[in-house]
């Protein structure tokens, strides 16, 4: 058993619209000293087996082509053996 | 991190500039040079270079586009002409409208959402930059092969981006074109048009008038969107850790957009704005050199004021940022405080960034340096003007020599059948519901007619029912056996929809698309395309009220078909009075209005069924078009026309098969003798419609029609039946026409 979770998030230097909307919405509630909000989007993915070699390679190459856009938003891809 | 600075450049003229980087050639650098006796600083050639760019300076074209104003028709409907950010025309009772198409094709390839998605936006800016409340929005699309891969990446993007802007803007999206062609494979086109209304007294121009009014920039942030180009100057100043790389997309934010759009009208309409530009390509650049040109001729900007996204932007960076959203105003000084308080009423940061002045130069300084010092003409009209060398490409007299007329016809009832059942699925004559679908046509409750309608039109004038309608169309294939015929046919389809849907046309804008300027062949096609444009217009008194051109649209040596894009504008006193495509009752006599002949150069029938291309493009009469849209107005505003439909694409099979769909009834249709059934069928001839009359009243359009000079048939009649007939050919359910025209696209992209 693995889990892989991919975190997605638009690259640092592209407006990103709702991360705006939700800091506004921050601020109105009363939340002070707000400098900035992004948002981006997580994907779990729960596998038999072991993540390594070929297999991770793939879904490196899945994670930068399908879960990612690679001309806006960066990705990190992080393995977690036996999640319990 | 150090700053160029005026002082600097000064005392160090030998020092080497990226300018071949950032796409300025060496007579053009020298010629920078010369401007200013002496070299200029990193924001003064980030300037130049960007507003001397093909996309902003029409370099190659302005002496071609001369010809819209040179051979303009004379009209007193025209309030503002080419030059503006949109032309406007006048249609009665006090209103004014506004309209123009743009490009926005290679963002839109690069990422396809973000790319049509900015693609609406920028339009929109331009047409509230005038002062009119943007009121719809149309888009001509062409992509490669329906079927390619790289369509399926691209499509559904745009499709998505246009939806997703436009909606969340509240603006129907009423009309436009989608074509596929291998031609368009890597260099899709995305066209984007926008039309809006005002009254005459709220045509805002933009120009800084006035020694000490205000240059006030508001909206959203800059941050580093669309400056890709310019990172060659911004390297060396970035620190270890800095962003590595700037992106040359742009993010748009259609709510940031929507309170620009309201604060805009209103600041405007409380008389708070003395001049006024939106921001597009360009950035800041554009529109302080534009309005410093336009008004007083000087200007000074404090650059460090501008609200930053990113705070580690470079100067030069901000000048040619292409951040979306953002409007530049002059304002009064003693009505700032009222600007500035309106603005904050719809939740849009402003800040003011400099001053008009007399000075003659636009001075931008950096922390208090200078950092730009130059004449603003010099950046904004005065940049380099070319006459490129074009000649007839070679292989033009081959290829018009190949005519269609040796391919295999299809002959007895049962291979036309099969012919019109494969021509109806065709991914160009395909139903697109699939995409306009996903738009909202109707927003706002104005909208009278939307795709798959000849025109879309829009009510402005709730009172008395004054309406707009406006279609875009162009044939490349047509423009690429013959460009000059090419642009005059486009023109003439886009008249004939107008008037068809029973509006005067009035006006035109234009988005021409073309490859590589620098190939003496494809400008050849663009000097043929302009010269038969401005000829056409000239000929049926519709001016062109500005445009844009798109060059390079090509990859390697292969240029896409030219693609003139023809976008008119027609007036209707009262939509009530519109004529749509669909027949109603049994027993209505169907009329095909105009001459067919065996025209089937650059047709769907050859290009789908046999993928030739070759021969000449169908005969244009311009004559014949306007007396056609005369029948088309008069019949439709006196409600002679139950039903009207323009002939184009596919031919007059396919106009009774979208009239019979979108009626739900068919039709018994007879072959006139004269004809062979496949050239009736399939024909393109131009200047010609199906028209739909009461048998009561078909004299009354007998004698309209002869009155005007026009020849009529007639083809047939509606009946109740859920088939279509031709007569002694053929019957056909249209249960599967329906099946057939709906399939296709939701079967590539659903």
């Amino acid at each position: 058993m693995a889990r892989v979770v991919v975190d997605v998030m638009l690259k640092p230097e592209i407006l990103d619209p709702q991360g705006r909307a939700v800091e506004g919405s921050l601020r109105r509630l009363g939340l002070t000293g707000v400098n900035d909000v992004r948002q981006g989007k997580q994907f779990i993915i729960d596998l038999d087996g072991v993540v390594e070699g070929a297999r991770l390679e793939l879904l490196e190459t899945l994670a930068a082509e399908l879960l990612s856009n690679p001309v806006i938003e960066d990705y990190k891809l992080k393995v977690i053996e036996d999640p319990a | 991190m150090s700053i160029d600075t005026v002082a600097a450049a000064e005392v160090s003229p030998e020092q080497s500039q990226p300018f071949a980087e950032l796409g300025l050639k060496p007579d053009e650098y020298q010629q920078i040079r010369d401007i200013l006796h002496r070299r200029p600083t990193s924001s003064e050639l980030a300037m130049y270079s960007v507003m001397w760019s093909e996309h902003c300076s029409y370099k190659s074209s302005k002496v071609h586009l001369r010809q819209f104003g040179e051979k303009a028709p004379k009209t007193d409907a025209l309030l503002v002409g080419i030059g503006e950010n949109a032309g406007v025309v006048d249609i009665g009772a006090g209103w004014a409208v506004t309209f123009k198409v743009e490009s926005h094709n290679h963002p839109s390839y690069v990422e396809p959402y973000q790319g049509a998605a900015t693609g609406i936006g920028g339009i929109v800016r331009d047409i509230m930059s005038m002062g009119a409340r943007p009121l719809a929005v149309m888009d001509p699309l062409r992509f490669g092969p329906a079927d390619a891969p790289d369509t399926a990446r691209v499509l559904p993007g745009v499709v998505a981006g246009i939806g997703g802007y436009g909606n969340c803007l509240g603006l129907p999206n009423i009309g436009g074109e989608i074509v596929f062609d291998s031609a368009y494979l890597g260099n899709p086109l995305v066209n984007a048009l926008c039309v809006g209304a005002m009254k005459h007294e709220d045509i805002h121009l933009a120009s800084a008038k006035g020694v000490g009014n205000l240059v006030v920039l508001y909206g959203a942030r800059t941050g580093g969107d669309g400056i890709g180009g310019v990172s060659v100057l911004a390297s060396e100043t970035f620190a270890d850790g800095g962003p590595t790389k700037r992106p040359s997309v742009q993010v748009g934010d259609p709510f940031m957009e929507k309170l620009l759009i309201e604060a805009t009208l209103e600041v405007l309409q409380a008389g708070l704005v003395e001049g006024i530009q939106d921001l597009g390509g360009a950035g800041i650049s554009c529109a302080t050199s534009e309005l410093a040109s336009n008004g007083e001729g000087g200007m000074h900007v404090w650059l460090d004021r501008v609200l930053l996204r990113d705070a580690t932007l470079s100067p030069e960076e901000i000048l040619m940022s292409e951040s979306q959203e953002r409007m530049c105003a002059i304002v009064c000084p003693d009505r700032l405080p009222e600007f500035m308080e309106r603005c904050a009423k719809w939740e849009v940061e402003a800040v003011v960034i400099g001053e008009v002045n007399a000075t003659g130069r636009l001075t931008v300084d950096w922390h208090g340096e200078r950092i730009v010092d130059v004449p603003p003409r010099t950046v904004a009209h005065e940049g380099p003007v070319y006459e490129r060398p074009f000649h007839r490409p070679a292989w033009l007299d081959a290829l018009q020599a190949d005519t269609p007329d040796h391919l295999e016809r299809p002959v007895t009832g049962p291979e036309l059948r099969q012919t019109l059942l494969a021509m109806v699925a065709a991914p160009n004559l395909a139903s697109k519901s699939w995409v306009t679908s996903q738009y909202d046509r109707y927003v706002q409750g104005n909208t009278v007619l939307a795709q798959p309608e000849d025109a879309g039109m829009i009510r402005i004038d709730e009172a008395t029912g004054l309406g707009v309608a406006i279609a875009t169309d162009c044939n490349g294939r047509f423009a690429k056996l013959d460009p000059y015929a090419g642009a005059q046919l486009a023109l003439a389809e886009a008249y004939r929809n107008v008037a068809a849907s029973g509006a005067t046309p009035l006006a035109v804008t234009n988005c021409l698309n073309f490859g590589s300027p620098e190939d003496p062949e494809v400008m050849w096609q663009f000097a043929e395309a302009t010269r038969g444009l401005a000829d056409g217009c000239l000929q049926l008194g519709t001016p062109v009220t500005g445009g844009n051109v798109s060059f390079y649209n090509q990859t390697g040596d292969t240029a896409i078909l030219p693609t003139p894009v023809v976008g008119v504008l027609g007036v209707i006193a009262d939509v009530a009075m519109r004529t749509s495509m669909a027949w109603h009752d049994e027993g209505d006599h169907i009329y095909l209005l105009g001459d067919t002949s065996a025209e089937f150069g650059g047709s769907e029938w050859a290009n789908h069924v046999h993928g030739h291309l070759g021969g000449l493009p169908p005969r244009v009469d311009l004559d014949r078009e306007r007396a056609l849209a005369k029948v088309l107005v008069t019949g439709s505003t006196s409600g002679l026309l139950v039903a009207a439909h323009d002939v184009s694409d596919g031919g007059v099979a396919q106009v009774l098969v979208e009239m019979a769909l979108r009626a739900g009834t068919g039709a018994t249709v007879n072959v006139p003798a004269a004809l062979e059934p496949f050239v009736f069928m399939f024909a393109e001839s131009a200047g010609r419609a199906v028209v739909v009359v009461r048998p009561t009243e078909a004299g009354q359009l007998g004698a309209l029609c002869e009155r005007a000079g026009v020849p009529l048939t007639e083809i047939g009649v509606v009946t109740a039946g859920a088939e279509l007939t031709f007569a002694d050919l053929f019957t056909v359910p249209l249960g599967d026409l329906k099946r057939e025209h709906e399939r296709t696209l939701p079967e590539l992209f659903g």
